[in-house]
């Protein structure tokens, strides 16, 4: 259950503003890219054309493909409720429902299925929260507020509600920036280990993070201020951590700016 | 900088404007403390009045204060208030039925389905509502809306006359009935509550919402998910606020309701006249002396201030019930 993702001359805008422009990357099933980049250089933009989360901004709209093993998730009759189905997503700051139970929280997805035995649903939740190696430190209190762990387990929290309705492709927006390094190496470990089964995309502000973590990375970079987003190169991690290809990217990762 | 010798750097030059300041604390502190034991006052003070003045009619009354219907004020006084808490509870528990409803989807519709040019002028609209005094509430309910509902109410009691609330009443013609009251308070009570409701649902945290979105939530799922969820409590407080002033509304009441028969049957049906509390008082003031009788009336008004206690002390134990709950 992982998927490609194809994208090809990718434009984002919101209104007339145009956001991110001209973005053409695959990104390979089973692993995990990273996606670094300046401050409002459109990284996070970008990876939310990847599940239409862009679309809930009002005005904000793609020119472009961006295909799923070949599939369009822009092509006219595509449910954008769908596609967030089959590429979930985990965002910056943990955001549990705070009206929810731990277990609730999991569950959230499929209950929005229609899904009902109660077997299916104790198996997926413990499925799910063993996957976000959360399980053993929650496991004696599910029914307890989601919102009353800490802030590093309540965004594994949300992973396992991500991919509890078992996604193709999971999308992370700097999922550790709000957390504590220790809570940090934890979500990075599991990052890691989801791998194995989902396509994994991470924006990082943290390039020793994306280096970590990453198999490929993306560098993307304003061309200058006011202009739109665009990505500079994306190779293997080990290449762009090393020998990068383009003077920005070298300057980018060595410190110079950004 | 650089303090004089003996000093403490950084703190001395300022001691002045630090005198100042905790001036302005201690003032503003002042202020927020008498405002605050004021209203505690008030509130004792307006629960002493009560009691005192009707204590004496009470021990005076000869009939059953809790389960009586008639209301005679002179010596020797019977008098009860099973009628008036009967029509005064029913309205309002209409008027909230139907207004809940509405404020809730007004709101939903203002600050999550409706564009930004559409939200505004329709939001201010709706509080216009509330500007509308009573006294034009009574007269548009009593004299355009009553004769036109008299036939749909004739309609609704041969349809479900069966059920208790909606038998006949023979005594009461022309529409001027509770079940119009309650629909009449509806309208009343609708700004506030979709005014409230508004403020809390578009305060619903987009962390939250966009979460519901990005597990496959289609817009309404995700508004029962991360919106309405975050909102209870604020809906609660609303429906409480637009209960008390239904419970309380005196002069639209009074216009619309027409009053009882002398010695008229006891019925469940919302198709009864009556008086509620407010309206009881209001209608009664001009002969009202001091004494015995006028205790009566206060007694009636004790009953109408713990009723609005009561439900207020309820909704706070419902939200409380959930706060492990909420952020």
């Amino acid at each position: 259950m992982s998927k490609r993702v194809d994208v090809s001359d990718l434009h984002v805008y919101y209104g007339d503003f145009k956001a991110v422009e001209d973005v053409t990357m695959t990104i390979a099933p089973r692993s995990v890219t990273a996606f670094i980049g300046p401050s409002g250089c459109g990284k996070s933009t970008f990876l939310r054309t990847l599940n239409r989360m862009h679309e809930v901004t009002p005005g904000g709209r793609v020119e472009g493909t961006v295909t799923l093993d070949s599939e369009d998730l822009y092509a006219p009759g595509v449910d954008p409720v769908a596609v967030r189905r089959t590429i979930g997503m985990v965002f910056q700051r943990p955001n549990p429902f705070p009206t929810m139970s731990i277990r609730n929280n999991v569950l959230a997805g499929l209950r929005l299925n229609g899904v009902k035995e109660k077997a299916t649903l104790d198996e997926t939740m413990e499925r799910s929260l063993r996957a976000a190696n959360l399980w053993e430190e929650v496991k004696d209190r599910l029914g307890k507020p989601g919102v009353s762990l800490s802030g590093g387990q309540q965004q594994r929290l949300c992973i396992a509600r991500a991919i509890a309705v078992e996604p193709q492709v999971l999308l992370m927006d700097e999922p550790c920036s709000a957390l504590d390094p220790i809570s940090t190496l934890a979500i990075e470990d599991l990052i890691g280990r989801l791998k194995a089964d989902y396509t994994v995309v991470v924006v990082t502000h943290n390039m020793q993070q994306a280096a970590r973590v990453s198999d490929s990375t993306a560098f993307f970079n304003l061309a200058a201020t006011g202009k739109p987003g665009r990505l500079v190169e994306m190779n293997d991690t080990a290449t762009i951590f090393s020998t990068p290809s383009q003077r920005v990217t070298e300057d980018y990762i060595s410190g110079r700016f950004g | 900088m650089v303090g004089r010798a003996g000093e403490p750097v950084g703190l001395g030059p300022d001691r002045r404007a630090a005198a100042r300041g905790r001036r302005g604390d201690r003032l503003f502190h002042g202020a927020a403390a008498t405002a605050g034991v004021l209203v505690v006052l008030i509130v004792v003070l307006i629960t002493v009045f009560l009691v005192v003045h009707a204590v004496p009619a009470l021990l005076h009354d000869q009939a059953n204060f809790l389960t009586s219907r008639s209301w005679d004020v002179s010596v020797p006084m019977s008098f009860g208030i099973l009628q008036l808490l009967w029509t005064t509870v029913a309205t309002s528990v209409l008027a909230l039925a139907i207004a809940l409803p509405f404020s809730v989807g007004i709101a939903l519709f203002l600050t999550h389905y409706a564009p930004p040019w559409l939200s505004r002028p329709a939001a201010v609209l709706i509080d216009l509502l509330a500007a509308v005094p009573s006294i034009v509430y009574g007269l548009w309910g009593a004299y355009i809306v009553a004769p036109k509902f008299a036939p749909i109410q004739d309609g609704i009691q041969h349809l479900l006359g069966w059920i208790p609330l909606f038998g006949g009443v023979s005594a009461i013609s022309g529409g001027t009935t509770m079940l119009l009251v309650g629909i009449v308070l509806a309208i009343m009570v609708l700004p506030i509550m979709t005014a409230i409701n508004r403020e809390v649902l578009a305060k619903a945290p987009a962390a939250q919402q966009e979460a519901a979105l990005a597990i496959g939530a289609t817009k309404w799922e995700m508004v029962r998910t991360a919106v309405l969820p975050y909102g209870r409590a604020g809906i609660i407080s609303g429906a409480m606020l637009g209960l008390g002033r239904a419970l309380g509304e005196t002069i639209a009441v009074m216009f619309i309701l027409s009053a009882l028969p002398q010695g008229s049957a006891w019925t469940w049906s919302l198709f009864n006249g009556g008086e509620t509390f407010a309206s009881k008082i209001a209608s009664d003031a001009a002969e009202l002396t001091p004494g015995l009788g006028t205790g009566a009336y206060i007694a009636a008004g004790l009953v109408l201030f713990l009723l609005t206690f009561v439900v207020n002390a309820v909704a706070r134990l419902i939200i409380d019930g959930k706060k492990d709950f909420s952020e």
